[in-house]
């Protein structure tokens, strides 16, 4: 067993990672006892596990995941949206609304959301064989009204929420803004105009430098930098 | 071709080709990528006097729906010249040749793809050749795959594509459009270098078995050439912006001590962004 690369290595489809008996997880691929990326990303080890950190992509929908999404198109029993994947997504009338609501909505839906509205939703389920499947049953879900919305490359989404939500909070306490983040790269903002634009402004830092170290600390400075210069 | 041009002369004195290039010498190459801000992954060449983009979109929503393909992604290739690409116009039209080599290329990106990771989906290549030069089919290769890397589609290596031919009786690699037109053969190639695997390799004109053997092993040096470049321009735009970063960070907090840290947050599975 030999790994060939560093952690934190910038690596290439089809470079080797490592010869022997690993696990290959995302990004990666093994073909006789050989372990090769298949995505250009950043390599990790872990244990006996191997993957790769892709930093470009789009979304794959994951069950449980956030997304935000826009409704193109109002079906029989449901909505279409488009969730910024390769597959547009199914909110059904069941997933949408509470069941006395769903009762009586049966030729109205667009009362509830009409083409073009901008909803926070929750993948139920998602497999390759069918379209996923959202909710906006829950708390926090549902239609956004007013704020804005700006979209980033998804897989640097991670890196946006930080550890544990580190990143995320921090936003959110210097800038006083409402921050919700889709895992398909759609961020919608409200709050202060002046704050928000700070806050697209870190946004944008974060999606530039997601492979880099010290991120967190290094985004903070330069709000804090950014907020006193406004006071003055 | 008429006689007198077939009889021109490919080489100098000196056994130089007419642009000053050794047999197995490569024309200048420069490689790019992100170019195009809409597109999910996209990429630019200049190869001799070939310049050519390619732009990929996808997965996305495959439309018409009766294509999808039930346990896999339509993978589309469309290679299209401009009218001013070549020294007379073009016609617009697409035709037959733009079609073939739209199939070729496709079929030498395809079997590198994971592409039943997206099952039904649609991924769309577009290539634009804004110049042509000789070897237009595998510098469009080279381009497509990285544009391809670029969108983050999973593939098991990159490819990459250069003619080998014969001119005023020598084997020479990487033809320009001249030695192409009037010379005795051109064999297009592509292949994933790492895995040692061929995906593209045609042959116009006449070579004998030995000469082909002989000819696809100096093609090999020159594929290495270029894919050492592909891979080089995939993680510049990384490597440059980690190393801003380090410059203008205090040598203090240098990137030794916190490597492992920080890209574990992307551990995610209880980071939901509310």
């Amino acid at each position: 067993m030999t790994t060939l690369v560093k952690p934190q290595d910038l690596v290439v489809p089809g470079q080797l990672l490592a010869k022997g008996d690993y696990r290959c997880g995302d990004g990666t691929y093994k073909e006789q006892q050989e372990i090769f990326a298949s995505v250009v990303g950043i390599a990790k080890v872990k244990g006996n596990l191997i993957f790769v950190v892709a930093l470009q992509g789009r979304y794959n929908p994951k069950p449980r995941d956030i997304v935000i999404g826009t409704i193109i198109e109002i079906t029989m029993n449901g909505w279409l949206v488009d969730i910024n994947s390769a597959y547009p997504a199914m909110l059904t009338v069941m997933h949408a609304l509470s069941r006395r609501d769903a009762s009586r909505a049966n030729d109205d839906l667009q009362r509830w959301y009409d083409v073009g509205d901008t909803v926070i939703a929750e993948i139920v389920a998602a497999d390759r064989t069918r379209d996923p499947l959202l909710t906006t049953r829950g708390r926090g879900l549902g239609k956004c009204r007013g704020g804005v919305l700006i979209e980033i490359t998804p897989t640097r989404v991670p890196r946006l929420i930080g550890r544990k939500g580190s990143m995320i909070s921090m936003l959110k306490s210097e800038l006083n803004c409402e921050i919700v983040v889709g895992q398909n790269g759609i961020i919608w903002l409200k709050g202060d105009p002046d704050h928000v634009v700070i806050a697209i402004e870190a946004i944008r830092q974060i999606e530039r430098e997601a492979h880099t170290s010290g991120l967190t600390d290094r985004v903070r400075e330069v709000i804090i930098m950014k907020l006193s210069d406004k006071r003055r | 071709m008429t006689d007198s041009l077939e009889k021109e002369k490919l080489f100098d004195e000196k056994g130089l080709r007419l642009d000053g290039r050794r047999v197995d010498e490569l024309r200048p190459l420069k490689l790019e990528i992100g170019t195009l801000s809409r597109a999910d992954g996209s990429a630019y060449i200049e190869h001799g006097r070939n310049k050519i983009l390619a732009a990929v979109y996808g997965p996305r929503e495959l439309h018409p729906r009766h294509r999808a393909i039930a346990d896999r992604a339509l993978l589309r290739v469309t290679y299209r010249m401009g009218t001013f690409s070549v020294g007379e116009r073009k016609r617009p039209a697409p035709s037959r040749r733009e079609h073939e080599i739209s199939m070729v290329i496709r079929q030498a990106l395809e079997p590198m793809l994971f592409l039943e990771m997206y099952p039904r989906a649609a991924i769309d290549v577009f290539i634009q050749v804004v110049e042509a030069d000789g070897g237009s089919r595998c510098a469009s290769t080279t381009v497509a795959s990285i544009a391809l890397a670029n969108a983050g589609i999973p593939m098991r290596s990159i490819v990459t594509g250069v003619a080998v031919g014969k001119a005023d009786g020598q084997l020479v690699v990487d033809l320009s459009d001249l030695e192409d037109k009037i010379g005795d053969a051109d064999v297009p190639v592509a292949m994933a270098y790492g895995r040692n695997e061929y995906t593209l390799l045609q042959m116009d004109g006449k070579l004998s078995k030995e000469e082909l053997a002989k000819a696809l092993e100096m093609v090999e040096g020159a594929i290495e050439t270029i894919y050492e470049k592909q891979q080089q321009v995939l993680r510049e735009g990384f490597i440059q912006i980690r190393e801003e970063i380090s410059e203008s960070e205090e040598p203090s907090s240098d990137e030794g001590d916190v490597p492992d840290t920080e890209i574990d947050e992307t551990d995610m599975e209880s980071a939901d962004g509310d």
